[in-house]
């Protein structure tokens, strides 16, 4: 009984246990695979980590030199990222934020350089 | 007269979707009749059109709870069909994380029992302790469930020594949280009264219907696959968890004799964590036909996987505890109450979308 007295006062006192999530996030910690990204000006397209995705979200066009993610098919398991040739691919620690909806354009498309396209040839 | 009782797939007290056809007289179960299916994947199937590095994170998602053991099995089987050898460290970090693995699903776990009988306070409690087992896996694994820590030949990610001093640390403060709940769950009257003498399994039912895991060890028999010495558990000292009894006051205890046991093995493997590589080269395509066993929180699991020397994988079949304990589930539930029927049915820890992958 007087143990329990105690607790009870103890959690009268002390701050609370929870967070309320949209306004107040989490630190998260380090190297933490929260969110897929690529720094598109490095790409070159070899296509390695649509080969290697095992959820097979990634979709790169050689000839129109894009790079497509859709971030509901990702189980963010960073295979992508190990296996990319010159390290453009990256994950953020920060998480995605939450949504009401889910948008209508799912996937994340990115457009690699024109020059370098101009130079290969 | 007869009635016939639905229980689930649609219940307060399930996670998952599980049927129970529960065929009354006045409150007595006479018969309980399972349905199956409200969450077959196809998981197995995918191994047709996945090569065998991207099945790793599909069979990970055979079951979210001990996803890493899945994977560790998994890679075990292919490891075992190339002749490869893990390095020591390898193995040593894919059992600690397969420990943490054991250790939050036996505290969510034991929210839910807490839950279905009705205390509500020791079931935020557990969950609040497995929130930093979540965390250790977080920071040291990149996700906090589903970690995908384990690849062919090793596995991905390392521990610094400062890591697994926090990790140690942890631990120490997880063991001091439990005994808190130790107290309560032991001396508990009304604890006592839902679990004690409910749902009896007997020694020599849960032998003859192939019980698994907590529930065979709770109705007396010593037997644990971890006991088979694979991964790094052939350098620990530790002995399976037994109990007597073979009701669900028995279960509850095999299982949280069990976080205390995981706390010591986390311990030994970091006293005695080698260093040196984390993956080995993993060249050319298996061919041959292997069976790998482990041990899930809920028992045995065992994987069989036949390779032609081809890009697929010919066959990738999955056996888990869930269903070996199924038979002895409906074994318990006749001549028992209804009200008892929950806590029965979450006292064999019942994982379905494991069970239809």
């Amino acid at each position: 009984m007087f143990d329990m007295t105690a607790t009870v006062l103890r959690n009268f006192l002390s701050k609370t246990h929870t967070r309320l999530y949209p306004f107040q996030v989490r630190e998260t910690f380090e190297n933490v695979r929260g969110n897929l990204d690529i720094r598109i000006e490095e790409c070159i397209m070899c296509g390695m980590c649509q080969k290697k995705c095992p959820s097979q979200c990634i979709t790169v066009n050689k000839e129109a030199k894009t790079w497509e993610v859709d971030p509901y098919s990702c189980v963010y398991c960073g295979i992508c990222v190990d296996h990319c040739p010159t390290d453009c691919l990256f994950m953020h620690s920060e998480h995605r934020k939450p949504a009401r909806i889910k948008e209508n354009n799912q996937q994340i498309q990115l457009k690699g350089p024109e020059k370098k396209k101009k130079a290969q040839e | 007269m007869a009635t016939i009782v639905p229980f689930g797939p649609q219940h307060p007290v399930l996670p998952e979707p599980l049927h129970l056809k529960l065929v009354l007289e006045d409150e007595i179960v006479k018969e309980a009749l399972p349905t199956l299916g409200y969450v077959h994947r196809g998981l197995e199937t995918l191994a047709s059109i996945r090569d065998m590095d991207q099945m790793v994170q599909i069979v990970e998602r055979v079951c979210g709870i001990c996803s890493c053991i899945h994977a560790h099995t998994y890679c075990m089987c292919i490891e075992g069909l190339m002749g490869i050898e893990v390095p020591q460290r390898a193995d040593f970090l894919r059992v600690i994380w397969s420990e943490l693995h054991r250790m939050h699903s036996h505290l969510l776990w034991l929210g839910l029992l807490a839950d279905a009988f009705g205390m509500e306070s020791m079931f935020m409690h557990a969950w609040r302790i497995r929130e930093r087992v979540m965390d250790v896996m977080e920071a040291t694994a990149g996700n906090r469930v589903i970690i995908s820590v384990n690849k062919i030949g090793g596995v991905r990610r390392d521990m610094s020594p400062e890591q697994l001093r926090w990790v140690l640390q942890v631990v120490d403060e997880l063991e001091t949280e439990l005994d808190k709940i130790k107290a309560v769950l032991t001396n508990d009257y009304s604890v006592k009264k839902r679990t004690v003498g409910v749902g009896v399994l007997t020694y020599q039912q849960a032998y003859e219907l192939g019980a698994a895991g907590p529930q065979l060890r709770g109705s007396g028999v010593a037997q644990d696959m971890r006991m088979t010495g694979y991964g790094a558990y052939k350098y620990i000292d530790f002995a399976p968890v037994v109990e007597k009894d073979g009701d669900s006051w028995a279960r509850t205890m095999v299982r949280f004799r069990e976080l205390y046991q995981s706390i010591d093995i986390v311990r030994q493997l970091i006293a005695k964590i080698p260093d040196g590589e984390i993956a080995a080269k993993v060249k050319g395509k298996p061919t041959g036909e292997i069976v790998c066993r482990s041990e899930q929180p809920r028992g045995e699991l065992m994987y069989y996987v036949r390779a032609t020397g081809d890009k697929y994988l010919d066959r990738v079949r999955i056996r888990t505890p869930t269903f070996a304990n199924v038979p002895p589930l409906l074994a318990m539930l006749p001549g028992c109450e209804m009200a008892d029927v929950p806590i029965i049915a979450l006292s064999i820890d019942p994982c379905i979308s494991c069970t239809e992958r």
